[in-house]
Parts: C-alpha cells; sequence; structure tokens
C-alpha cells in the first residue's frame, strides 16, 4: 500500500536501468526501506543497478522483460504482483535512436515504435488490469516533452511519446474511481546516458530533478506534470506556433 | 458489482471496495464464506483515522446496521448489544436508567464492534484500563462461517481485543456498564506553565480523579515548551447538582451544533491559525478552578458537537499520531513536544495522559505509561520527521496505536508489537487463508 504519507512498500520499475527511474526509487529508498522489482534485460548494467540499490536498504529482484516482446507481458506483470500488491510502476523503458536513421530506414523506425510505443501501451493494459483487482496502485509513465509537438529534428521519438502520452493521460482517465492513479511525466532535455551524446537544450533538466517531482506529484495525486514545471507554459505556446515558424525554430 | 470508495477519519489514502450492509447472521456468514482473493473487513463508524477499516479491491462490511439492544440487565448494568450499536446511542439508552459505557473514547460516534477491534480507552485508563476490559463475552463470526462464543481467556478474545477486525466479525457483546449518580461530571480545571509543570501535576495528583486528559499546547517553545491545561474530574453525585438539575439528574441529550462545510480548502490549520487557537485556548482556561459542574458530553466529547469535523483539515486530509512510552522514558516525549514545536507541524488537538497498566490484548495499545496524541495536516516533511519519532518510540519499549496508524512502518510496529508472533498463530489458526484482512493489515504485514 501507498500509506498516507506517500510512501509505497513495493516499486517496480519497468526499464530497470534507467536514470530518471533509478532516480525516482533512490528518492524512496533514502527515506525506507522498498521492495523494488528491477524489470529489464539481463546485463552487467541491471545487475549494478541492483547491487547499487541494495546497499541503499532496498530488497531487490531482478526480473528478465523486453518491451518488445508484448506476449509475455501480462503474465510477468501478474506474477510480479502476485509475489505482493504493486505500489507504484514506473514505465521507464525507451529508446531515444538516430532521427537520420530512423526516418530513412522502416526497421529502425519500427523498433522505437515498437519499443516506445507498443511496449508501453502493453504494460500499461497489464498493470492497469492487476491493479484494478487490488484497488490501489500508482502508474508513473515518463513521457516527454518531445510528444506534446513533434520537431522536425526527432519527430519519429516524438510520435512515439506522442502516442504513449495519449494512452497513458487516458488510461488515467479509464481508471478513476478504481483507486489505481497513472502520473503523466513530460521532462524536457534530462541529461542522462541516453542523451549524453547530445547538446544540452535550453531548460535542460537532470533525472534527480525529475525524480524529486514524479515523488511529490505521487504524493499529490497529480495526473499530469512537466519537468521543469515551466515546461508547461513553453510548451502550451509553442503548440500553437504557426508550423512554417515553429519549423524553423526547432531544427 | 459497485464499489464505494473509503477513507478513515482522517481522508488520507482512499480505496475503493464493494461496501456491503450486514444483514442477518446467516447473510453474514455467506459473505465470510463467499469472500474473494481480496478478503473482507468490518466497519463501524469510520473513526479510525487510517487505513483500519479499508480493504482494496475487497469487501467491506457495514456493521451500523446492526445496532439493536439485544437486552439489558437494569439491576447488574450489564447489556447484550449489535456489534453496530454506537457508544452515543448506548449513552442514550443508558445514563437516564442510571448506568455509563464503562470506556468512552473522545468521540460516541464509535460501534461497540470497533471499541472491541481497537480495545479503546478513554481518560478513566488509569483507574478502569482499556473497553475490553468490560466485556464479559462476544460472539465472534470466524472464517470458516460459524460463531464462537468468546470470553476472557479463550485465545481468540485476547487476539480479537485490539485485533483490528482480523480474527472475524464480531456480531454482538456483553458489556458490563459502569453505575451513575447523574448525567453531569465534577470538574477541576488548571494550567500548567510548561511540560514538566504539565506532567509534574499529572504524576502527583492523577489519582484522585476518575478521569483525567491534559491538552498540551504543540506550537509554543522556549520556556513555554508543552504548557497545557488539565481537565480531571468524577461522575458528580446527586447531592452535587444544582437544585434545579437535581430535579432530572440522569438527563442526557447532546446535540450537534455545528457542521463543517462539505468544501473546505487545505492550508486553513496552519501555524500562525494555530497558535493563534492555542493562545486563545490556554487563556481561556483558568488558572484553577475546582468542582465545576460539567455536562457529560462537554467533558467527554467537545468535538461531537462539530459534525464532520475532520474536513477542517482540507482534502489533503491529516495524521493522527498517538504513541505510548513507558515511565521512565519522559524524553522520549519531550523530544516529540519539541520536534512538533520547532518543526512547526500545527497540531491543535494534542492530548496527553497518563495510562495504566495494559491487558492481555495481543495488540491492544494502551499500556503503563505516557501516551501523547495529536493531529497534524498531511505535508511534505511530515514523514521522516515521524519516522524518527517511531524509532524514539521503539527503542523506548512504546508502541503505536494502530486505529490511529496510516503510515508506520511494518518492521516497527513488529518491534513495537512484541506479542504480535502470537497473535498470528492464533488468528493463522481461525482463518488460515486470511479471509479477514484490510489495508491496514497489508500495510503493516500483520
Amino acid at each position: 500500500m501507498i500509506d498516507a504519507l506517500g510512501n509505497p512498500q513495493t516499486v517496480l520499475l519497468l526499464g530497470g536501468t534507467s536514470d530518471i527511474g533509478l532516480a525516482i526509487v533512490e528518492r524512496y529508498l533514502a527515506s525506507r526501506p522498498v521492495r523494488v522489482v528491477l524489470a529489464g534485460r539481463p546485463s552487467p548494467r541491471l545487475d549494478e543497478a541492483a547491487a547499487r540499490l541494495t546497499a541503499k536498504g532496498a530488497t531487490v529482484e531482478t526480473v528478465e522483460f523486453d518491451a518488445a516482446q508484448t506476449a509475455g507481458h501480462q503474465e510477468l506483470i501478474s506474477k510480479i504482483a502476485a509475489g505482493g500488491d504493486i505500489d507504484l510502476a514506473v514505465v521507464a523503458f525507451g529508446l531515444l535512436g538516430e532521427q537520420a536513421v530512423a526516418e530513412r530506414d522502416p526497421a529502425a523506425a519500427v523498433e522505437l515504435a515498437t519499443v516506445n510505443y507498443v511496449g508501453a501501451v502493453s504494460v500499461g493494459v497489464a498493470l492497469a488490469t492487476v491493479m484494478r483487482a487490488a484497488g490501489h496502485g500508482v502508474i508513473v509513465a515518463l513521457s516527454s516533452v518531445a510528444g506534446e509537438r513533434a520537431r522536425r529534428a526527432n519527430f519519429v521519438y516524438g510520435s512515439t511519446k506522442a502516442g504513449m502520452d495519449a494512452f497513458y493521460s487516458g488510461l488515467g482517465d479509464s481508471l478513476i474511481g478504481s483507486g489505481v492513479r497513472v502520473l503523466v511525466v513530460r521532462p524536457g532535455f534530462v541529461t542522462t546516458k541516453m542523451t549524453a551524446h547530445l547538446e544540452p537544450a535550453p531548460l535542460a533538466t537532470t533525472a534527480d530533478e525529475v525524480a524529486d517531482a514524479v515523488v511529490a506529484a505521487v504524493r499529490r495525486g497529480r495526473h499530469t506534470i512537466w519537468v521543469p514545471a515551466r515546461l508547461r507554459f513553453v510548451m502550451s505556446g509553442l503548440r500553437h506556433l504557426p508550423r512554417p515558424l515553429f519549423r524553423r525554430l526547432s531544427r | 458489482m459497485g464499489t464505494t470508495m473509503l477513507t478513515g477519519w482522517g481522508r488520507t489514502a482512499p480505496t475503493p471496495a464493494s461496501l456491503v450492509p450486514a444483514g442477518t447472521d446467516e447473510q453474514l456468514a455467506d459473505l465470510v464464506r463467499s469472500a474473494g482473493p481480496r478478503g473482507l473487513v468490518a466497519r463501524g463508524l469510520g473513526r479510525a483515522y487510517g487505513d483500519a477499516a479499508q480493504n482494496a479491491g475487497g469487501t467491506v462490511v457495514d456493521m451500523t446496521g446492526r445496532d439493536r439492544v439485544l437486552h439489558f440487565d437494569r439491576e447488574a448494568g450489564t447489556v447484550v448489544v449489535e456489534a453496530g450499536l454506537s457508544l452515543d446511542r448506548l449513552m442514550r439508552e443508558a445514563i437516564p436508567l442510571g448506568w455509563f459505557v464503562p470506556v468512552t473514547p473522545g468521540t460516541r460516534f464509535v460501534t461497540v464492534g470497533g471499541a472491541i477491534a481497537a480495545d479503546i480507552h478513554g481518560k478513566n485508563h488509569h483507574v478502569h484500563g482499556s473497553f475490553c476490559r468490560h466485556v464479559l463475552e462476544f460472539d465472534l463470526l470466524c472464517a470458516d462461517g460459524e460463531v464462537h462464543s468468546v470470553r476472557p481467556g479463550d485465545d481468540l478474545f485476547w487476539a480479537t481485543a485490539g485485533g483490528m477486525g482480523l480474527t472475524g466479525v464480531v456480531l454482538r457483546a456483553t458489556v458490563q456498564l459502569l453505575p451513575i449518580e447523574t448525567s453531569r461530571m465534577r470538574v477541576d480545571t488548571e494550567r500548567a506553565t510548561d511540560l514538566d509543570d504539565l506532567m509534574d501535576r499529572l504524576t502527583r495528583t492523577d489519582d484522585q480523579y476518575t478521569y483525567s486528559v491534559a491538552w498540551i499546547d504543540c506550537l509554543s517553545t522556549g520556556r513555554r515548551l508543552g504548557r497545557g491545561v488539565l481537565t480531571r474530574g468524577w461522575h458528580a453525585k446527586a447531592a452535587e447538582l444544582s437544585t434545579k438539575d437535581r430535579a432530572r439528574p440522569l438527563a442526557f441529550d447532546p446535540r450537534v451544533r455545528l457542521a463543517a462545510p462539505r468544501r473546505l480548502p487545505g492550508g486553513l490549520l496552519n501555524r500562525y491559525t494555530v497558535a493563534a487557537f492555542n493562545e486563545m485556548w490556554y487563556r481561556k482556561a483558568p488558572r484553577e478552578r475546582r468542582d465545576e459542574i460539567q455536562p457529560l458530553a462537554t467533558f467527554f466529547h467537545p468535538l461531537d458537537g462539530v459534525a464532520d469535523w475532520n474536513r477542517v483539515y482540507g482534502p489533503r486530509g491529516f495524521v493522527q499520531y498517538q504513541f505510548v512510552v513507558p515511565f521512565g522514558a519522559e524524553e522520549v516525549l519531550r523530544t516529540s513536544v519539541e520536534a512538533f514545536a520547532s518543526a512547526g507541524h500545527a497540531s491543535f488537538l494534542a492530548v496527553l495522559k497518563r495510562f495504566g497498566a495494559g491487558n492481555d490484548g495481543m495488540l491492544s495499545f494502551p499500556d503503563a505509561g505516557w501516551t501523547l496524541a495529536l493531529d497534524v495536516p498531511v505535508s511534505a516533511g511530515l514523514s521522516p520527521l515521524l519516522d524518527r519519532l517511531d524509532e524514539l518510540v521503539a527503542g523506548a519499549g512504546g508502541r503505536l496505536y494502530l486505529a490511529k496508524d496510516s503510515r508506520a512502518r511494518a518492521e516497527l510496529i513488529a518491534r513495537m508489537y512484541p506479542r504480535l508472533g502470537r497473535f498470528r498463530a492464533v488468528r493463522d489458526k481461525y482463518d488460515p487463508t486470511g479471509v479477514f484482512t484490510s489495508d491496514l493489515a497489508r500495510r503493516l504485514a500483520l
């Protein structure tokens, strides 16, 4: 259960090596021990993450999970829930891809769409099913401002996030009254391993800042947040720019 | 089936459940036998502050429809009542006949079933103990759908006393009432200038009073840290009433005077408004007043005069923090009061009391020592502060009150309740598949 002051007992991180996801788990661990399930493809990085969280007081299990292999998702998530209600699930997996490749190679574009959108939709439905039965739980969906209006420079990625964001926003609405909540998180440019090779954009943020915002938003029962919060207004403006202007602004 | 969102009195962490009226014994037994994987728990008037009477995704049985007085022995002062009967109704029946409930908490709006499940205490704990001491027998519907008659001495009795509804559903109970001559209290009020003064007065003279409690100002710091007002008294004798009151010595008809508006914003109770209230409350109390005659409800249940007062904390709700620490652990008390005062967590209902000896209830809360209870609005820094205090309380051999908890850690509760293992053994014997469960039970791994 998530208690009256917002402390979860079990956290499932889908995308077990995600910098933002791990930062969220560490925020919770800083105040209390938590049972953590790291779901991801087996790798030394996943093991390192597990070891690091264990050292910080978590009881960690790692489970094999591939976002693109949707057939096994429901079974996997049901199995995790059978070991104790999932209080908080963070949907943190995703590929940034390379726009130049993705816009010319259908296979590359499809891979992005499969992981970022199809995979996210699949786990969303699976999580909602077990959480609805449990009568409680919070799903944190790591979306992106890139999905609010796709830019020329990364529209393949942007479109996957647009779809994912729309799905989780709608899922949240469908779960009103069920005891389950969905928090859609729209960070701007986050300096992480995923973006290490890129020039930071204006209003760039860090995984720790996103984590702080997520923990506060879960406690307060929010449905959508932007990180940093100012991006909400920036994006609201950008969404309404005439297209030729937006195109030139956002290369 | 439709579900209903439920919370405790603190209005935090709502969860949905199928809320089903209890019906007859047979209907209730059917419900228990057919409970789904998320289990079932009984609910009374929802005065537990946290999640004790919530069951996310499962069944919650509304007991309040089962509220009859089945038998009243006017000579012996024993009543047989259905578990959904409120103490309010019981008082309205019993007081005119010269009998009072053996134990009343700060509200009359709790059920007898809830009083047993939480083994509630009142201002007379140091004299009369907690509620279950006065329960002669109860009928308990267990997980197999059978009704057991349970008496003190049975393992089920002391597992159920304070057992938070996790051993079964209390159907009926026989309760020994307390004889009274009048429906008034004779009350002494005095102010204490700081925490030492307050504790000193309580320690020295508590034994003279049947009922004793101290309100404590949790926002004063420095020299005035822990200042407060003691209100202590006895049931008034007929001879002590005014001539006018003597005509109807057992009259009892308390009314709800006010109702809190349905929608109030958060933040109304902040450190400034509460500090102002506390200052006023302290100044308003006489430095010392003896033998004042007060109606029962004024002395015991002042907040029952305001319907739904819990709404004043706004939509985010509040936490009630209550612990007991043994005599000798006064430092924990002082540290707690200091911590609340310096952090500025505004508590306008802070109460200090000395408990008498505890009973055999495996999860029963009261035990010899100091108990401090306070309401705190939910805010960002509260969780780490309370976690820190939990450690001090557990370290001193104290414990938290499960009926008020909504945020403690399971490991700490296990340390605070050394008889939890025995409780689990009894519970597992009668409910091996875990039919009876609640959000509280899941959260605290009871």
